[in-house]
């Protein structure tokens, strides 16, 4: 460190950089802490029957000595992906429709809406679906506990983040490009389409990667409304068992080797989710430096 | 950085296993999710008329009850089965007993199924109603998730494997099994009687097939002829402490009584 570095010239500061060093390697400290933690306690079956298990066996059942996977891994993903698909359009929509169509007066409410929503606590929806929405689609196609119902109640509970995300972006467009293109004579939709979403994309982006890390992190609405069933997704209808799901419907009850398969799934989950992060912060990196 | 974690995770666990560590005033049970909250209220009330003692509750499923006696982690186990060959070095005193019934939709005309049908439904062989005499209608088989005593109990009776079942739904706990039979009119699934009775009068949407020919209530588990039954047991090693053995016996006393009713369980006679 350079002795010229005026920062250093104050007392004050000589006195506030330690604790504020140690406060920023104690939130470093925590991830590493936590990932080191899942990695010992995932261990004795990471090591006694090799990771591999997890891989090839043809199902989950860890009191019969088999620790497979992957179906889970994969309904997972698909609970993700299905969710986004159907949040990150309409979200975008009410988004857009809040910064540039909607009413002063609307705006208002719709925004709070929003949030509420947002805010939300996830096992009020799972209650919803569960109590409300299953039994719907158990009449029309049974056991309506099932990768649909779960999708449609993750939707709904990432679809404030995308749309919130969204409208903070689009916010964050320069005021100036909209009245040079206002100048121009470009109409509303032509700013919208050709300009503002183009310019806000990273920040959508980083809002859908967010979205996706908090519908695979997502715990009671699958548990509650998912049936639970290890299988490979290969139906809307059919039911599945998504690896959050797992730990939380097993570990009060888990020992020994099920128990370490168990934070083994959670491993797996952590890096799914660091992976996603990852992504969005090189996403929101390439927008401040392009 | 190998060295400093390892003393980390040393450091961690004294001061999490602190309090499992027994002074002469205080027990500590572990165990079942099922005995736990009967054992928290039968402790309150302990507590109340001995003062000064503390009883510490902690859950962990049967298997983490037994561990724990053994290892001397905790003074008594809680155990929602009957003790296995392997656990004759501990002695259980059943405090409550507990019975699982069959549970339909309560629009489901089936009145009863035998055993071999319920074994036909759950392995997959039996998919619709219609195949033991019902309406033209899917079966949907719900079942409890891996690791549940209520689960062990329910294949050792029926002599299956756990892989042997092919589920459509897999719940947790009691409260989801009967929320998703109600909401489902092709359901079957299996709960803790004394909780179905109780929601059935509160209105839910079910009705409890009888088993084997008795009819699935408290009162059947009580006069002992409903077959699917398991006890709530306290398990302790060799001879229990003089705290751990009056608290026993407390939990045994007709005092008790209404707290295991109020949890829907079927107490003991002393």
């Amino acid at each position: 460190m350079s002795k010229r570095n005026s920062l250093f010239q104050w007392n004050l500061d000589r006195l506030v950089v330690p604790p504020l060093a140690v406060a920023a390697l104690i939130c470093v400290a925590i991830l590493l802490l936590v990932l080191a933690f899942l990695v010992y306690e995932a261990s004795p079956v990471l090591v006694d029957g090799g990771w591999r298990v997890f891989l090839s066996d043809t199902g989950w059942y860890p009191l019969e000595g088999l620790f497979g996977l992957i179906p889970m891994l994969w309904a997972s993903l698909v609970l993700m992906l299905g969710a986004v698909i159907i949040a990150a359009p309409i979200g975008l929509a009410c988004a857009i429709f809040i910064k540039f169509y909607a009413p002063a007066s609307l705006n208002k409410v719709f925004r709070l809406i929003l949030s509420l929503l947002a805010g939300m606590p996830s096992v009020v929806l799972g209650l919803w679906g569960l109590t409300e929405l299953v039994p719907l689609i158990a009449k029309w196609q049974p056991p309506g506990a099932s990768l649909f119902a779960a999708i449609l109640v993750l939707a709904l509970m990432v679809l404030p983040t995308v749309a919130l995300t969204s409208a903070s972006a689009l916010s964050a467009v320069r005021e100036d490009l909209l009245a040079g293109a206002a100048a121009l004579g470009i109409g509303r939709k032509a700013q919208v389409l050709g300009l503002v979403l183009p310019a806000a994309r990273y920040g959508i982006w980083s809002g859908i990667l967010l979205a996706m890390a908090r519908a695979i992190g997502e715990t009671m609405v699958v548990l509650m409304v998912a049936g639970n069933v290890v299988q490979y997704p290969h139906g809307l209808f059919e039911p599945v068992r998504a690896l959050t799901a797992n730990i939380a419907l097993e570990m009060a009850y888990a020992t020994d080797n099920h128990r370490a398969g168990l934070f083994a799934s959670g491993l797996m989950l952590t890096l799914i989710v660091l992976v996603l992060a990852w992504a969005a912060s090189r996403i929101v990196g390439r927008n401040q430096h392009g | 950085m190998k060295g400093g974690l390892l003393i980390l995770l040393a450091t961690l666990s004294t001061v999490l296993l602190q309090p499992l560590h027994a002074a002469d005033n205080r027990l500590v049970l572990t165990g079942s999710s099922t005995v736990a909250p009967l054992a928290l209220e039968i402790g309150k009330r302990f507590e109340q008329q001995n003062p000064g003692t503390r009883i510490d509750v902690q859950t962990g499923g049967s298997s983490r009850g037994i561990n724990d006696v053994r290892t001397g982690l905790a003074n008594i186990g809680m155990v929602s089965r009957a003790l296995k060959v392997s656990e004759t070095d501990l002695t259980a005193h059943t405090i409550a007993l507990d019975g699982i019934g069959i549970i339909l939709h309560r629009s489901n005309p089936i009145e009863a199924l035998s055993d071999g049908q319920i074994k036909a439904i759950y392995t997959g062989q039996i998919r619709n109603w219609h195949e033991v005499g019902g309406q033209d209608r899917p079966i949907t088989v719900v079942n409890k998730a891996e690791g549940r005593s209520t689960l062990e109990l329910f294949l050792q009776y029926f002599t299956l494997k756990s892989s042997q079942i092919k589920a459509r739904v897999v719940i947790g706990d009691n409260q989801q099994g009967i929320k998703t039979v109600s909401g489902n009119f092709g359901a079957i699934g299996y709960v803790s009687i004394g909780t179905a009775e109780f929601e059935e009068q509160q209105g839910g949407a079910i009705k409890r097939l009888p088993m084997a020919g008795v009819e699935a209530s408290i009162d059947q588990v009580r006069s002992g002829r409903f077959p699917l039954v398991r006890p709530l047991n306290l398990v302790v090693k060799g001879r229990a402490s003089k705290l751990s053995q009056r608290f026993i016996d407390f939990a045994h006393s007709p005092e008790v009584h209404d707290i295991v009713e109020a949890q829907f369980f079927v107490p003991m006679e002393p």
